[in-house]
């Protein structure tokens, strides 16, 4: 325990890195998601297209597309870059799909209605369509979260600092704690992400939690 | 064929949840069906009818123990069903539901060959019954290696009752089998049900909330109110006639008078006969033939097409010109069809046709309204037991 | 770079012996099918068990929950444990095992108790109406309904354990991960790139694998995901082997 009292900055600073190596992918990939996957729904043949590329990308294992993108990009290994980039990929190979469930679920019948009162395509989007999907979105972001979480740590196998390094340092330190931090630290990273996610999907749909 | 005795059907009570439950008696069992008692006479269809919650969909799983009875005996055929296999005694017994239940990982025609499957066929028997079915039901042989979710809900129904009828079981359970279609199909699985009814000749226990249907399709009608009590059971003219009870009569609804109408026959009246004009018949023609405003028209196999005014035409007698207003009667049909007839017809006068669908003369609301003075079968009113004009 | 990457690649020498890519190759499969085929015989009848009585679902939920665990981490503490404890060759192999049936268990378990859960409750129904003992509704009905989701979650399940296997080499494991790890301790990129490519394209084409097993598996009849008349959106046949489940619309509906 004291370890854990002399190490609390680095482990911070680990969370914060890790944080942002999980989270910020989470943000880029809902923002190119979402007109991906409107754009998918309109078109069904493109949308084989996308979904099936990204499908494909999301097969490869982490650590292999973690040695493979600093080929395409040019970049070093070590710049964190290359994680952002995987990263990035991995959360819309998942959320293209919850894009395109997430606006499937809202029912015909009300954006019917949207649209004959008098709504346009973009304003109906985002006054009608955008809102009613906003459950199932946030249910594959939790999802994207967590897995992020989980797959940034093994970017530590190439060495990029985040609390997956409490990972590696603990085997090869033969120190159980170390590696209890690294992985307690994931998963209350996770945890966070997880409520942050359902009290934004609260906030942002009121009208769920009025009582009968 | 099936009866029930004193069968009853009883939900163990629910344990209290919390407070501010409003039920009053909270320790008390749902009771779903009530000291049932009832014949289901062989070769005839009998409808059990009512509002929610008054146990029809309970009895009728009941008699396939699909739900077991808490008290009574159900016997099928003289044999109580309970000493029977459960699953022995589903394969002689066909079943309908709702919304079809097909298998959506086979083909329609394996659909179609499943008990029969289950009863040990080889495959070329059962495939060969399923396609004769699909064709008795109605469906065209080309759906057979279809899946389901490519066909409609009426052809998906259609598909379900050929199932049920497979491995031609002398009982069928139909649990409200045509109310998750819209009403045109509706009444064309009604119809198609009353002529495979009249082939086969099964023992049907029907269950419905609709009255129209029960009353339609019924030989026999079982009024159910919620807590599982018989209210009454009668045919479908006596019903409309002389209901039990303030529940009942309200049940069956309104225009009892005029629908009860549907099960009187119309043999005192002559056709009066009527000028016709053929189709395509010139405007001078017409006019000479025509006696008043209106003018019938039939086409070239003396079928009645519609009404025409003679002097609003402007050229030939065309299928334009047609007012389509009247309902056409048979002849032999039902007051109520004939009344219909009358009433609807821009002329006043009702067209009516003989088996085959060829004009044979008109009637009056006048001269209906006079058959119905007088007796219709029976001195003392009501004709016993029915007789069963359906109304087409 | 690339031209290392294809000399690596290309040199017989990387070919043979016991760091042969044919050997590593076959370890990895062979590691993979084993943790595949212990967590399914767990977690297919657990989760169709699941699914079919409705009882108990707390344990799906569980083993979703479960995968927030990082697998670096879940390999690590298995081997540091129970490493010491076994002694012989299989020492690196067991540890990795354990935790390989472990993270493949949650999505075989979801998918399965999904999938059963996805059957329609009317033919189900009338599969009972019509005779059929339960055995009979279980093969002949439930699981060839369950199937497309059920397949969905044996190609996460699949996935994620090659993906896992990847990094156990950390762990002393054999296998395609080997070149990846090995690559890194001494630098050579070559080497690296090579063996992940390698373990990329042995993923792609196992999910290819299973992707046409589940076109000729699943009926024909049953929308949504394998079926050529799509659910509601006929979009995405291929959809990522995500912790996704139970989202996926049941195809048919009478039109």
């Amino acid at each position: 325990m004291q370890w854990i009292g002399d190490h609390l900055p680095e482990i911070l600073r680990y969370a914060a890195s890790h944080a942002a190596l999980a989270g910020l992918p989470l943000l880029v990939g809902l923002a190119i998601a979402l007109p991906v996957g409107w754009l998918a729904r309109r078109q069904p043949r493109l949308a084989g297209l996308i979904v099936g590329g990204s499908g494909l990308l999301y097969t490869i294992p982490s650590l292999a597309l973690f040695i493979l993108i600093p080929l395409l990009l040019g970049t070093r290994i070590l710049d964190p870059l290359n994680v952002y980039v995987a990263m990035t990929i991995y959360t819309l190979a998942l959320l293209v799909r919850t894009v395109v469930d997430a606006l499937g679920s809202v029912p015909e019948a009300t954006r019917a209605a949207a649209t004959a009162m008098g709504y346009r395509g973009l304003g109906r989007l985002v006054a009608v369509d955008l809102p009613l999907a906003v459950p199932v979105l946030a249910s594959g972001l939790r999802v994207a979260a967590v897995s992020n979480v989980s797959i940034v740590s093994v970017s530590a196998l190439i060495g990029y600092p985040q609390l997956g390094s409490y990972l590696t340092d603990g085997y090869q330190r033969d120190y159980p704690l170390e590696i209890g931090v690294g992985i307690v630290g994931c998963l209350l990273l996770a945890l966070l992400f997880d409520l942050a996610i359902r009290g934004g999907e609260r906030a942002l749909t009121p009208w769920l939690r009025v009582g009968r | 064929m099936i009866r029930f005795e004193r069968v009853t059907k009883s939900y163990a009570a629910r344990p209290a949840r919390g407070a501010g439950s409003a039920a009053g008696d909270r320790n008390a069992p749902t009771v779903a069906v009530d000291e049932l008692t009832l014949d289901v006479p062989a070769g005839q269809v009998t409808v059990l009818v009512g509002p929610s919650g008054c146990g029809k969909t309970t009895t009728l799983r009941m008699v396939n123990r699909m739900i077991e009875p808490t008290s009574g005996t159900i016997t099928l055929g003289g044999r109580d069903t309970a000493t029977l296999d459960p699953a022995e005694l589903r394969r002689g017994i066909g079943y309908v539901i709702q919304h079809a239940g097909l298998f959506p990982h086979r083909t329609v025609a394996d659909n179609v060959a499943t008990v029969p499957r289950l009863l040990g066929w080889d495959r070329r028997r059962s495939r060969a019954r399923a396609l004769e079915l699909l064709e008795r039901v109605g469906l065209d042989a080309a759906l057979a290696d279809r899946y389901p979710s490519q066909l409609s809900g009426g052809q998906q129904q259609r598909v379900g009752v050929a199932r049920a009828l497979a491995a031609d079981p002398p009982v069928l359970l139909m649990d409200e089998p045509f109310s998750a279609v819209d009403p045109v199909v509706r009444e064309q699985l009604q119809d198609e049900l009353l002529g495979l009814q009249a082939d086969l000749g099964k023992t049907i226990l029907f269950v419905t909330h609709d009255i129209d249907e029960a009353i339609r399709l019924g030989d026999q009608v079982a009024v159910l109110r919620v807590g599982g009590r018989l209210a009454q059971v009668d045919s479908p003219a006596r019903l409309l006639a002389d209901p039990a009870d303030d529940f009942v009569a309200d049940f069956v609804g309104r225009d009892r008078g005029y629908r009860a109408l549907g099960f009187r026959d119309a043999l005192p009246i002559q056709p009066t006969p009527e000028p016709t004009v053929p189709l395509g018949a010139d405007v001078g023609q017409a006019r000479a033939t025509a006696t008043d405003r209106w003018l019938l028209v039939v086409d070239e196999a003396g079928r009645p097409v519609g009404w025409v005014e003679p002097e609003r035409l402007t050229g030939a007698v065309s299928r334009d010109d047609l007012h389509r207003g009247g309902t056409v009667a048979r002849r032999d049909g039902s007051l109520r069809a004939l009344l219909d007839a009358a009433l609807s017809a821009p002329s006043g006068r009702g067209v009516l046709v003989d088996e085959q669908g060829a004009f044979v003369g008109t009637v009056t609301a006048a001269q209906v309204t006079a058959a119905l003075a007088a007796p219709a079968v029976r001195p003392g009113g009501i004709p016993d037991g029915g007789g069963h004009a359906v109304d087409r | 770079m690339l031209t290392s990457i294809w000399a690596w690649l290309t040199d017989p020498a990387s070919w043979s012996g016991r760091d042969g890519i044919p050997t590593r190759l076959v370890e990895h499969l062979l590691y993979s099918v084993v943790a595949l085929v212990l967590a399914a015989a767990v977690a297919l009848p657990l989760g169709a068990w699941i699914g079919h009585s409705g009882r108990a679902r707390w344990l799906v939920t569980a083993a979703n929950a479960a995968r927030a665990v990082p697998s670096l981490g879940l390999l690590f503490v298995v081997a540091m444990l129970a490493g010491p404890r076994i002694r012989g060759d299989f020492a690196y192999v067991v540890p990795s095992l354990v935790v390989l049936v472990l993270l493949a268990v949650p999505p075989l378990l979801a998918g399965a108790e999904s999938g059963v859960r996805a059957v329609d409750p009317a033919a189900r129904d009338a599969a009972y109406g019509m005779g059929m003992r339960a055995r009979e509704v279980l093969l002949g009905v439930e699981l060839p309904c369950a199937l497309p989701l059920l397949l969905s979650g044996v190609r996460a399940a699949t996935l994620q354990v090659i993906a896992t296997a990847t990094i156990a080499a950390s762990v002393s494991l054999g296998g395609l991960g080997r070149y990846l790890i090995d690559g890194l301790a001494v630098s050579d990129y070559a080497q690296m790139a090579g063996g992940a490519l390698l373990v990329a394209a042995l993923a792609l084409a196992v999910d290819g694998l299973l992707a046409l097993v589940t076109r000729y598996a699943v009926s024909p009849g049953l929308g949504g995901i394998s079926g050529k008349r799509g659910g509601r959106s006929g979009v995405a046949r291929r959809m990522p082997a995500a912790p996704t489940v139970g989202r996926l619309s049941h195809g048919s509906e009478p039109s």
